[in-house]
């Protein structure tokens, strides 16, 4: 479980710039982390500024020289470039504003329902409230979640935003859960009753009192399901059910170099490497913050 | 004991009909209507109305659902739009494949894993340990279609150790179907060869497919040997002198293990979602290909059929991995009333 005390130190205004420090001083042990950082705001940065920095801008969308189609890597195409022609470095920097904004997205909308039915849940522990809620998510893991994003997806039109409401879709219980377990266990914590006691509002215990003690955990879960999140979307485009041609995100990329297999290995394997690394960034800077909220398993 | 697997499985069968109701609903409410959807611009208004008719898609959503439930009762689960066959015979075609395939994956990764796991976690810190842990990173941060796309490079063109694609040469006939599972019934049937290459085939899609679960299982029997070996009793064992070999197989193996078991539910549910990808890139011809298949042409009978049938297969699994974890543990099984 988690340590309580540090929340507090985190959350409470008049410590919150030396709580800042320590927690960077913790963050900073771990190097790995701190790598995983560093990728991280490379690949957030030439993500933003793709049509500035990228050899060849419009590549990204639909643009074709047979002339210099299927080129293994060179000086000019330094990742080769694909059977029309198109440079597949500049498509990789331009797939990763798909994977980064995918997984934003659906973080940001499934986050915020996961986390106020788990409050609602764990507050509301040994009545119907709970029982209703809960076996709902229970319903909902019955299957593993790609496969029912997968489905989900597969039932709407293959496009970015369907990609994105099918995987919001499955997401939200991961966080319901989470939060429900540690507000079962907070509910009972002194603050809690003593908030009860003065008379305040449901709402502020919920959101005032229980809210800021599981923000750790649930901030170090966001950054681990960012790459998580990106696994999923990049494997329904792989499938066929995400971004559609002639704009491609890396998933699909993929499934586009290997039809191309072996001749063309460029193709694949370099957009399967960038996913590998922004999925690698994600994880040991999860890990990192692992360390700074004292948290064993989320 | 007893008493507590009737409840899980009661358990299973409640949240098994809500993810029925859930997936049914969802494939009714998409936008559109369903029957225009699956029969493609092309189609006549006939065709139309009598889709609808079959599908009772003028009905209201519980009488659907109603019709529905009863004739999956009794075993059908309608027609596929696609293959234009029933789906049972459909799923009965291809549901072998996938069992072959998840079996030899998750034998694959439990013998691997472990062993890895065990000596990354006794020698910890050593040359293998640090190297375990640069393995499992990356292969917990690598999507499954990636690492088969690897694999066929790798080991199909470029080493051209392993064939590509499918369950087993053109050349060869299948062997006659007694499990299904294509090396074990041509052993049984004593066809050597075809054992052999059918062995071949499912190699490199079954290491694949264990890729990810080899990281994730080390790692957690990797950190749970590391815990153990500080307990006092492992130490009072070595103060005696008692041989590393036995300390390890006979006292740390044991409880080391339990962390491992019980989150293999949650490996065998990356198993089942990662099928459909590693499926897809080997060829595999099992029901996760057929899923794909059938998510891709909008075939909504056989795209509901394949996610139910997931769901039994993974709550199965889960049961299983309560019953072993509860005869691992003595702690969880006296806790739950004794046996």
């Amino acid at each position: 479980m988690t340590n309580r005390n540090s929340f507090i130190n985190i959350f409470s205004k008049t410590k919150r710039r030396r709580s800042f420090s320590r927690g960077w001083y913790n963050f900073s042990r771990n190097p790995l982390s701190v790598v995983g950082m560093i990728i991280l705001l490379l690949i957030i940065f030439a993500a933003i500024f793709a049509p500035y920095i990228t050899p060849f801008p419009e590549h990204a969308g639909a643009f074709t020289n047979f002339r210099e189609a299927s080129k293994p890597p060179s000086s000019t195409y330094i990742f080769g470039t694909d059977s029309i022609g198109r440079d597949i470095f500049t498509r990789v920097i331009f797939g990763y504003r798909f994977s980064l904004i995918l997984s934003i997205v659906v973080l940001a909308l499934s986050i915020p329902p996961g986390v106020i039915f788990g409050l609602i849940a764990g507050y509301y522990q040994g009545t119907w409230i709970e029982i209703i809620i809960m076996r709902i998510t229970d319903v909902f893991i019955a299957v593993p979640p790609f496969v029912l994003a997968l489905a989900v997806a597969a039932m709407l039109s293959p496009n970015l935003f369907n990609q994105m409401m099918a995987i919001s879709f499955v997401w939200w219980t991961w966080y319901c859960r989470l939060v429900y377990t540690m507000t079962t266990s907070l509910c009972h914590e002194d603050f809690v009753t003593e908030a009860k006691l003065v008379g305040a509002s449901k709402t502020h215990i919920l959101f005032r009192e229980i809210l800021p003690n599981c923000m750790g955990p649930i901030l170090t879960k966001m950054t681990l399901d960012m790459g998580l999140v990106i696994i999923v979307g990049s494997s329904l485009s792989f499938i066929g059910l995400g971004v559609q041609p002639p704009k491609s995100d890396l998933g699909t990329m993929i499934a586009e170099g290997a039809r191309r297999l072996p001749s063309e290995w460029w193709a694949a394997v370099f957009p399967a490497i960038a996913i590998i690394v922004v999925i690698l960034a994600f994880n040991l800077l999860g890990d990192g913050l692992k360390d700074v909220f004292n948290i064993e398993e989320v | 004991m007893g008493k507590h697997i009737i409840l899980r499985i009661l358990q299973a069968i409640v949240v098994l009909f809500g993810l029925s109701i859930l997936i049914f609903f969802i494939a009714r409410i998409i936008p559109g209507d369903p029957a225009r959807l699956i029969l493609g611009p092309l189609a006549t208004n006939e065709q139309i109305k009598e889709l609808t008719e079959e599908m009772h898609l003028d009905k209201p959503f519980v009488v659907q659902y109603y019709y529905w439930l009863t004739s999956l009762l009794q075993g059908d689960l309608g027609k596929s739009l696609y293959t234009r066959r029933s789906i049972t015979t459909d799923l009965k075609m291809f549901v072998p494949a996938t069992l072959e395939l998840m079996f030899f994956s998750f034998v694959i990764s439990l013998i691997i894993g472990q062993v890895m796991g065990v000596f990354a976690g006794y020698f910890r810190d050593s040359w293998f340990d640090n190297l375990f842990r640069v393995f499992s990173y990356i292969g917990i941060a690598t999507p499954a279609f990636a690492i088969a796309i690897f694999a066929l490079i790798i080991f199909s063109y470029t080493l051209n150790i392993a064939p590509a694609i499918g369950r087993i040469g053109l050349w060869l006939d299948s062997p006659p179907q007694i499990t299904g599972l294509f090396v074990i019934d041509s052993i049984l049937t004593g066809q050597w060869r075809t054992a052999f290459e059918a062995f071949k085939h499912i190699l490199l899609p079954a290491i694949s497919l264990a890729i990810a679960n080899i990281a994730q299982e080390g790692r957690i029997t990797r950190s749970s040997i590391i815990d153990n070996l500080q307990k006092d009793y492992i130490i009072a064992h070595k103060v005696h002198g008692i041989p590393t070999r036995i300390i390890i197989f006979k006292y740390l193996l044991k409880p080391s293990l339990v962390p491992t078991v019980s989150i293999m539910g949650l490996d065998f549910a990356c198993l089942l979602a990662n099928a459909f990808l590693v499926e897809t890139v080997f060829m595999w011809p099992g029901i996760s290909r057929y899923g794909v298949t059938a998510m891709l042409n909008k075939d909504l009978n056989a795209i509901i059929a394949v996610v139910l049938f997931i769901g039994i297969l993974y709550s199965l699994m889960n049961l299983i991995v309560d019953i072993v974890v509860s005869y691992l543990d003595p702690r969880i099984r006296l806790q739950r009333g004794g046996i």
